[in-house]
């Protein structure tokens, strides 16, 4: 197998014909974990939605090539089975259907008919990665995302990831309105997942997250593309002195796009 | 008088004579003919919104022959399936074409002073019993002709009687079998909970595709006596050429609680009422019912909660899916009498179109005839969301299967509540077949 390729070329992204990401760029290979960071409404999370293919985004201009196929000729469920997962910020609340059963459809979707996967197998990976992120036992029965606290459904994004091992994740503002110790337990999560065949965009307003998840790269996302890229040091600079100094560097006024 | 329905073909020789070789007693002999008088007299049902001229109500055969069985092996499969195994007793009333055809109930029960046997039998063995409660506070003979009907020709039935404070921690179960529809499946069941018992109910309807009209008129009526619990469980199946008249009646005493969990997943026409009366004080009605139509099936429900005790409480769910160009109509119905002090009603009432075609109305109705009262409701008709599709697709789910959860997942408070095992399991292959 080879390792996790997720190329994205001057993309361009509408919703209701409003341009809200203007010519972004973007590599993301397996074993490399990058952050996205920026100030509110300058495109991440249209970015993030756009990718995964959500109903309500329209992409306008450019390519995107997922292990060298076009992603975005997929339907969503194919983007998913080829190994493309986003943890959502605003995850749907779905009646009636367990957390269980959900994952362990989502598990053979993958796996295709005739490999499912056993069902004891399945409950022991579940456990274990409950345990891993300090998820009580219940969690499994309960209908998916129903009556979730904010935190719950962020860990349960998590949980999601762990158990479906995709190849490259994105991660939208995982760490908004989690408290320091459920952010801990989502760092740890994304840590153990990292290999060299899995690749991770994290997409976040605050360095906060990155003090528990050391990113390879970090980017700096204004006015609908990235517009600054550097190391681990450019999120500490940003927590430091804000966002205006890039602005200044680089002539930007009004950073943001109306949402 | 004449009738938008065809003339009934019975007159009151037929029934003497019918309820003389059913060895019935003088009392029942007399509420059929009265039945039969008040046919001719009564008008037919008005559901709202839902025409039911020309459905078939009152042409069909009367006796139909039927089998016992000795032993659950010599059943069916997909009857035996039904029912429950070890620790779910297998207490279990099997009813072939309207006949007592296999039985099983515990000694234990039994010494326990539990009564549950067909009404044939009930009537001979335990007459007085069942007079006490037949059509008394909780069913209606002069509701509408159908009632005045059921009364007249009724042919089928259970009787359930739990004495005071007898708890039951096993499941009840009948099962009525229908091989042929053109038979008159007029079937009426009582369940009494004495004072401080408990007991969980549960029945099965299911009838075999055939060729021919057909006809069932069902009448339960539940007692819940003072500080009584009924969870009482139902899975409707009559085939496409059976048309349905099913009325559920309960009444609940002091702090009485009733479970209502009814799996309607009939093919042909229907018309459903459900209608609980608080009568006592803390008296609690839980009612939730869920409901697939198909092909050009017309149906409408009524569930009604009614309040007359202080400090009453009642539920409502009610989920509908509407696919192909079946039509439904969903009353929901909370009615706060005067009296009915400090009491709340809620209700939910959510329709799920699968098609352009389909149609479903969600009515809720709250009728409040006292102050200090609590009273809540909700009610929407809409499609499956898009953004909920997404979810569930960005996992790796087609787009298919991903929609399978979403309905299933919509029916599953009812699917939960069946305490039979095989029962869940029928409801569950029912609803995936309705919805395919």
């Amino acid at each position: 197998m080879s390792a996790p390729n997720l190329k994205i070329d001057n993309l361009h992204v509408s919703i209701e014909d409003k341009k809200i990401v203007k010519g972004f760029d973007l590599e993301i290979n397996g074993g490399e974990i990058h952050a996205v960071m920026g100030p509110n409404g300058t495109g991440k999370s249209t970015l993030a939605s756009a990718l995964m293919g959500h109903p309500k985004y329209e992409i306008t201009e450019g390519n995107v090539a997922f292990n060298g196929e076009d992603l975005l000729e997929m339907e969503v469920d194919e983007r998913a089975r080829a190994g493309l997962f986003l943890a959502m910020q605003y995850p749907s609340e779905v009646s009636g259907v367990t957390n269980a059963d959900f994952l362990r459809t989502a598990i053979n979707g993958r796996r295709g008919e005739g490999n499912e996967i056993p069902l004891m197998k399945f409950i022991k990976q579940l456990d274990k990665k409950m345990d891993l992120l300090d998820i009580d036992q219940e969690f499994a029965q309960r209908y998916l995302n129903e009556g979730f606290s904010g935190g719950e459904k962020k860990r349960n994004e998590i949980l999601q990831l762990m158990m479906i091992e995709p190849k490259i994740a994105i991660l939208d503002e995982i760490d908004s309105g989690l408290d320091i110790d459920a952010l801990k337990v989502v760092a740890k999560g994304v840590n153990e997942m990292r290999s060299e065949d899995f690749g991770c965009l994290i997409i976040t307003h605050y360095q906060r997250l990155l003090n528990y998840i050391t990113p390879d790269k970090v980017h700096v996302m204004m006015q609908g593309r990235i517009v600054k890229s550097g190391g681990p040091e450019l999120a500490e600079r940003l927590e430091a002195e804000g966002y205006d100094w890039i602005k200044e560097e680089l002539g930007i006024e009004d950073e943001t796009i109306e949402a | 008088m004449s009738t938008e329905t065809k003339d009934l073909q019975y007159d009151s020789n037929d029934i003497t004579g019918f309820s003389k070789e059913r060895q019935e007693p003088q009392w029942f002999t007399d509420i059929r003919l009265k039945g039969l008088e008040l046919t001719g007299q009564l008008p037919m049902p008005k559901p709202e919104k839902t025409r039911i001229i020309g459905w078939n109500f009152t042409q069909f055969e009367h006796k139909a022959d039927s089998r016992t069985f000795d032993s659950l092996e010599d059943l069916p499969v997909h009857i035996k399936q039904l029912v429950g195994q070890d620790d779910e007793s297998g207490n279990v009333l099997i009813q072939h074409n309207g006949h007592g055809a296999y039985q099983v109930l515990s000694e234990e029960l039994k010494a326990k002073g539990v009564i549950f046997t067909d009404l044939q039998t009930a009537l001979k063995e335990h007459g007085d019993l069942v007079e006490k409660y037949y059509f008394s506070k909780a069913g209606k003979i002069d509701k509408h002709r159908l009632t005045a009907l059921h009364a007249a020709l009724v042919n089928s039935g259970t009787f359930l009687y739990i004495p005071k404070n007898v708890v039951i921690d096993v499941p009840l179960q009948t099962v009525y079998w229908q091989e042929n529809p053109k038979v008159g499946f007029i079937n009426h069941v009582i369940v009494v909970a004495e004072e401080g018992s408990s007991v969980t109910y549960v029945e099965n309807y299911l009838s075999e595709e055939a060729d021919g009209e057909g006809v069932a008129n069902i009448i339960s009526e539940v007692y819940v006596g003072d500080n009584a619990q009924v969870q009482f469980g139902a899975v409707d199946n009559f085939s496409k050429n059976v048309t349905v008249y099913v009325n559920r009646q309960g009444h609940v005493g002091r702090n009485g609680k009733l479970e209502w969990a009814l799996g309607q997943m009939n093919d042909g026409n229907t018309i459903s009422e459900n209608l609980t009366e608080l009568v006592g004080e803390a008296s609690i009605a839980d009612t939730k019912a869920v409901s697939v139509g198909r092909g050009d099936q017309k149906q409408s429900f009524v569930n009604n909660n009614q309040h007359y005790g202080k400090h009453s409480e009642s539920m409502m769910l009610i989920h509908g899916v509407q696919k192909d160009s079946a039509n439904s109509i969903f009353n929901g119905i909370t009615k706060i009498e005067h009296g009915g002090t400090k009491s709340s009603g809620d209700q939910t009432q959510r329709v799920l179109m699968l098609s352009d075609k389909a149609r479903g109305d969600a009515n809720p109705i709250l009728l409040i005839d006292e102050d200090d009262v609590i009273a809540g409701h909700a009610a929407s008709v809409g499609r499956i969301d898009p953004v909920q599709l997404y979810y569930l697709m960005s996992r790796g789910i087609s787009k298919k299967e991903a929609e399978r959860l979403v309905i299933h997942g919509f029916l599953a408070p009812v699917v939960n509540q069946l305490p039979i095992e095989g029962v869940k399991k029928q409801l569950v292959e029912v609803i995936e077949r309705k919805v395919q």
